[in-house]
């Protein structure tokens, strides 16, 4: 006899005299109810396991050519040449590190990047929090046109032109500051704040207004820390931006060797190649092999280039799934 | 007694009757009361300003009050009442907020709004010498210059077929085929990494392993966190003759000689969409797998039951839930469509491509700092201002049309 899903709970409350099945025994069954359909039909081990196949292939496509780059760069130089590294070096070497850190514009360049992600970071955050702790007070007088005003920078922008001649206008072009002043509002951020911050309660601004606090206080007080984990999140955004920067570097500072950056720089190395590569289809292999930077050295330059993030970014990963939820639904 | 007992009734009517009307005239007396009350406060609160905060809270409740009861302010003082809280206790309290808003717009003005004055530019033959107020005025003959409309009209002459002309037209002018490049690569990307995006959300929430499932998101994030000059060198080196691109081709002997793929222009497009893919799927995964997360659980409880498998509840459950967000940040992303036109054009391009891997914002590097033709970089810079604007209310109102959640 088939026995189906009522038959079973009807004799189960039978068998407590009838009686209405308590939270527990209702978890019982929903639990087995869930076993029941979890229960796979060939046709759901067969998804289970193209699933599986999948995301394993997603992920060795991800993971590979990061692996292959760091395999290629503890390769000894000549020897990466013929190619044919996949997943560990074949000659062993460290001399590429070595060379890299011997190249005069990659040490002035770390330098630069550290100096500007550092202090990009911390006025872009400073700023931005501000700007959105005064849009986002609810009896500010000018709350929804001061947002405005910064939702319209998000869509409007005067384009690169513009921008660069009003750079060259202020005397920020040729100097550190150009990294710093120009970027340090970021429209979106402050949008991710302020959502953050609305949904904070009133009271405690309230409470602490009757306590006698002013607005500075209550920003640095009780809404700062309050807002720890978007502050984090919005930290992490802005100090990979500065940290990936390149073409502001190109545009503004080419001239400037002292102001150089580390992307700017590992651009310059993986250029060199490209372009050669280009021309090197018009039989000018002479030439070629004069600026071809061996590519070993190129990937230990990657490498020292990308370390820093990868080892920072997996310990912040609950910060920024908050932050772009945040910001990408309600933003 | 049949009379006693409507005497009874009777005066218990008239005692309920009564009672109602005392309660009524005190009522009135109340609103009346709070309604002087409220003057007197606002008087108050007018000759003390300093601690005008607990008063302006007052006043406004009693405001609040008074229009409940119906007393005899109307709307109009109400707001004048609600105004003149704001302009006296409020200004002084708030001098900080002003303050530090006032040095955001300044901020604002100088670097976001100021440089939209540089539009003028591009109706001018703009000289560094001369500078923005005394270079000479020419309208519209940069644009003109830009898109070449001869070419287009000579090419409908001779054709006298709008698509015909329209080839001839991107073919020869350089800007139209940048316009081209530009909106065919972005939307290419667009659409791809979309896809990828949900596919690898929905697949993802389906592994049951949350071990698994945690390494494969963290790992997946990784590319978002390189730059593309990383990314595009990655991409370079795994196309090159001695890549793994290559090596895997040769293995299955699908090419006997490396095939070199940046020398054929029909690979550039892909080979973009790849990269764009490649760097952000897990990235653009993350809103999708918390809107998934987010879906009442009893609502697959109940597909179960109605005998949905895997596959209806995705299609029937998972998608519907997170349509909303596809179409915000499909609306959103349009906008930025014109932008995505950059980074790995310029690092991927090279001579052999260019007729497909220019965009406007190459275009404007070109003209703009390598000739220093600020005028024409200016126009070019306009034109893409303009379209995504376009681009982004078109898409707003067509989301809105279809009743979904739209920017504004």
């Amino acid at each position: 006899m088939k026995i189906k899903k009522d038959d079973f709970a009807l004799n189960y409350t039978n068998s407590h005299g009838g009686e209405k099945m308590s939270d527990e025994e209702l978890k019982t069954i929903k639990r087995m109810a869930r076993k029941n359909s979890r229960k796979m039909d060939g046709w759901g081990w067969a998804f289970v396991i193209c699933n599986t196949i999948f995301l394993i292939g997603f992920t060795i496509i991800t993971l590979y050519p990061v692996w292959n780059t760091v395999a290629y760069s503890f390769n000894d130089g000549l020897d990466a040449l013929r190619g044919g590294i996949y997943f560990w070096p074949r000659k062993f070497s460290t001399e590429s590190y070595v060379k890299v850190l011997n190249i005069q514009g990659f040490l002035v360049g770390a330098k630069i990047t550290v100096l500007r992600t550092v202090l990009g970071t911390l006025t872009s955050l400073i700023a931005n929090a501000l700007l959105a702790f005064v849009i986002s007070r609810k009896r500010f007088l000018f709350r929804s046109s001061l947002s405005l005003f910064w939702v319209i920078t998000m869509y409007v922008n005067g384009g690169l032109i513009p921008v660069m001649l009003l750079f060259r206008y202020l005397h920020l072009t040729g100097t550190f500051w150009v990294y710093i002043v120009p970027g340090m509002i970021s429209a979106f951020n402050v949008m991710v704040l302020r959502t953050y911050m609305e949904d904070l309660p009133d009271e405690l601004e309230e409470s602490a207004q009757l306590d006698g606090a002013g607005y500075i206080t209550i920003f640095i007080k009780i809404i700062s820390p309050l807002c720890k984990p978007v502050y984090a999140t919005i930290a992490l955004f802005v100090a990979v931006w500065q940290w990936n920067s390149w073409f502001d570097a190109m545009l503004y500072n080419r001239m400037k060797t002292e102001y150089t950056t580390l992307q700017y720089e590992l651009m310059k190395l993986l250029n060199s190649v490209t372009q050669t590569s280009g021309s090197a289809n018009g039989n000018n292999t002479t030439t070629a092999a004069k600026q071809v930077t061996p590519v070993s050295v190129r990937s230990a330059a990657t490498v020292v280039t990308m370390v820093p993030i990868i080892c920072i970014y997996p310990f912040l990963q609950r910060y920024f799934v908050t932050g772009l939820t945040i910001g990408g639904v309600k933003g | 007694m049949a009379n006693e007992a409507d005497q009874i009734v009777n005066t218990e009517e008239a005692a309920v009757e009564n009672e109602i009307n005392a309660e009524a005239e005190t009522m009135e007396t109340a609103a009346e009361a709070i309604a002087e009350n409220v003057e007197t406060v606002t008087e108050a609160a007018e000759s003390t300003e300093g601690n005008a905060i607990d008063e302006a809270y007052e006043v406004e409740n009693y405001a609040k009050e008074a229009y409940e009861h119906k007393s005899t302010l109307d709307d109009k003082q109400i707001k004048a009442l609600s105004k003149k809280r704001i302009s006296k206790g409020e200004l002084k309290r708030q001098w900080i907020l002003l303050l530090i808003g006032f040095i955001f717009v300044l901020y604002g003005l100088l670097f976001y709004y100021l440089p939209l004055g540089g539009w003028i530019m591009a109706f001018q033959n703009y000289k560094l010498k001369t500078g923005l107020l005394h270079s000479k005025f020419v309208g519209f003959d940069k644009f003109k210059f830009m898109f070449e409309f001869d070419v287009f009209e000579w090419g409908m002459e001779t054709t006298g077929n709008f698509f015909k002309a329209m080839k001839i037209w991107i073919d020869k002018v350089v800007f139209v085929r940048t316009i081209r490049n530009t909106i065919g690569m972005g939307i290419l990307n667009l659409v791809t990494t979309f896809i990828m995006a949900i596919v690898f959300a929905i697949l993802l929430n389906e592994v049951r392993n949350k071990l698994g499932k945690r390494l494969v998101q963290t790992i997946s994030y990784l590319p978002h966190f390189l730059s593309w000059i990383i990314v595009c060198g990655i991409v370079h080196d795994s196309l090159s003759s001695t890549g793994i691109v290559n090596d895997i081709l040769r293995l299955f002997h699908i090419v006997d000689d490396s095939y070199n793929f940046f020398a054929h222009p029909a690979w550039f497009w892909p080979i973009v969409a790849f990269a764009n893919v490649w760097k952000e799927t897990g990235w653009n995964a993350i809103i999708y797998l918390a809107a998934i997360t987010a879906i009442d659980p009893s609502l697959y409880e109940a597909a179960e039951i109605d005998g949905a498998g895997r596959w209806g509840k995705i299609r029937y459950i998972t998608l519907p839930s997170i349509a909303p967000t596809i179409v915000i940040l499909l609306v959103m992303n349009i906008g930025n469509l014109l932008n995505c036109g950059f980074e790995v054009q310029y690092l991927l391009g090279n001579g052999l491509v260019q007729d497909v891997s220019q965009t406007i914002d190459i275009y404007v590097l070109n003209w703009g700092v390598g000739q220093m033709d600020y005028s024409l970089g200016t126009a070019a810079g306009i034109f893409k201002s303009l379209v995504a604007i376009l681009l982004i209310v078109i898409f707003n109102t067509v989301a809105k049309k279809m009743g979904q959640e739209s920017l504004f």
